[in-house]
């Protein structure tokens, strides 16, 4: 069963990842990019991680995506990019080339060192394995307000940090200010 | 247990995930439209969420999980400050891509 499910979601995920790179217009590749979103949700599910799928949903699929979107609409850039130019002569193949050393070397990290992993924490709560069905949300809530709650708070701040700063970008400069 | 039944291993995961990792890379090496180069990271940023929590499973460990939750909040704030910067240059010189930007003028 987990194998269907991961044959499925690995189809949904390298098919959108190719749309986002492939696909002409920059509308078509925002869809291709929920597409990849909603594989890599299903991937938290099966690895016991639902909480963090249903923010990848509302997070990524539903404001990151609208984002683009409304700003692909709003600039008004979505005519069609001709691929078929290069502007830099032999681009293409010096980027093929660097996906195929990268993945090498990924590759051949992921080979020698996946046996080197071995279990050491408490556990995983989760609706998949059997808890109850908080109990996911309830251990990372644990797990971020007492281990990692200053990250959180210096979260808190970049997030004020971003919001002045875009208004800032975004707005129009009056005549006679500045 | 069937022992005809395959069960994907942690390998496979972070497989998948150099696989989307690499494909984003290519993607920003390869595309010159500001906004698919960051979809593109996007695609990147998930591969490596993916990794965590695949690696937060295999060590039976939530910090995984509280990681990716991170990860998840700095994608949101990079995106609304990259798009920021995207409209504010687009509105001034439009229809353009990567290789007109190649100087820190206006």
């Amino acid at each position: 069963m987990e194998l269907f499910v991961f044959v499925c979601a690995t189809a949904m995920i390298i098919v959108g990842a190719l749309g986002v790179v492939l696909r002409k217009h920059p509308v078509h590749a925002a869809l291709s990019l929920v597409l990849t979103l909603f594989g890599i949700a299903v991937l938290f599910v099966a690895q016991h991680a639902e909480f963090l799928a249903a923010v990848q949903v509302i997070v990524y699929a539903g404001a990151i995506v609208v984002l683009f979107l409304f700003v692909i609409m709003l600039l008004g850039v979505d005519q069609v990019e001709n691929l078929k130019t290069e502007p830099l002569a032999g681009q293409r193949w010096v980027a093929g080339l660097v996906g195929v050393c990268l993945l090498g070397l990924l590759g051949a990290a992921i080979y020698t060192g996946a046996d080197s992993v071995i279990s050491r924490g408490e556990g995983i709560a989760s609706n998949v394995a059997g808890d109850n069905p908080d109990a996911n949300i309830q251990q990372l809530a644990s797990s971020i307000f007492s281990d990692y709650v200053m990250a959180f708070e210096v979260t808190s701040i970049l997030l004020v940090v971003a919001v002045v700063g875009t208004v800032l970008l975004s707005r129009r400069r009056t005549a006679g200010k500045s | 247990m069937n022992a005809l039944v395959v069960v994907p291993t942690t390998t496979w995961y972070l497989l998948l995930s150099a696989v989307l990792f690499t494909i984003g890379t290519v993607g920003v090496l390869v595309r010159r439209n500001p906004l698919v180069m960051f979809m593109c990271i996007e695609l990147m940023l998930n591969a490596v969420n993916l990794t965590f929590v695949t690696l937060g499973r295999r060590l039976n460990d939530i910090d995984g999980q509280a990681i990716v939750f991170f990860v998840l909040v700095v994608a949101a704030a990079e995106v609304v400050v990259g798009l920021g910067i995207i409209v504010a240059i687009m509105r001034r010189r439009s229809g353009i891509t990567v290789d007109d930007l190649a100087e820190l003028k206006g």
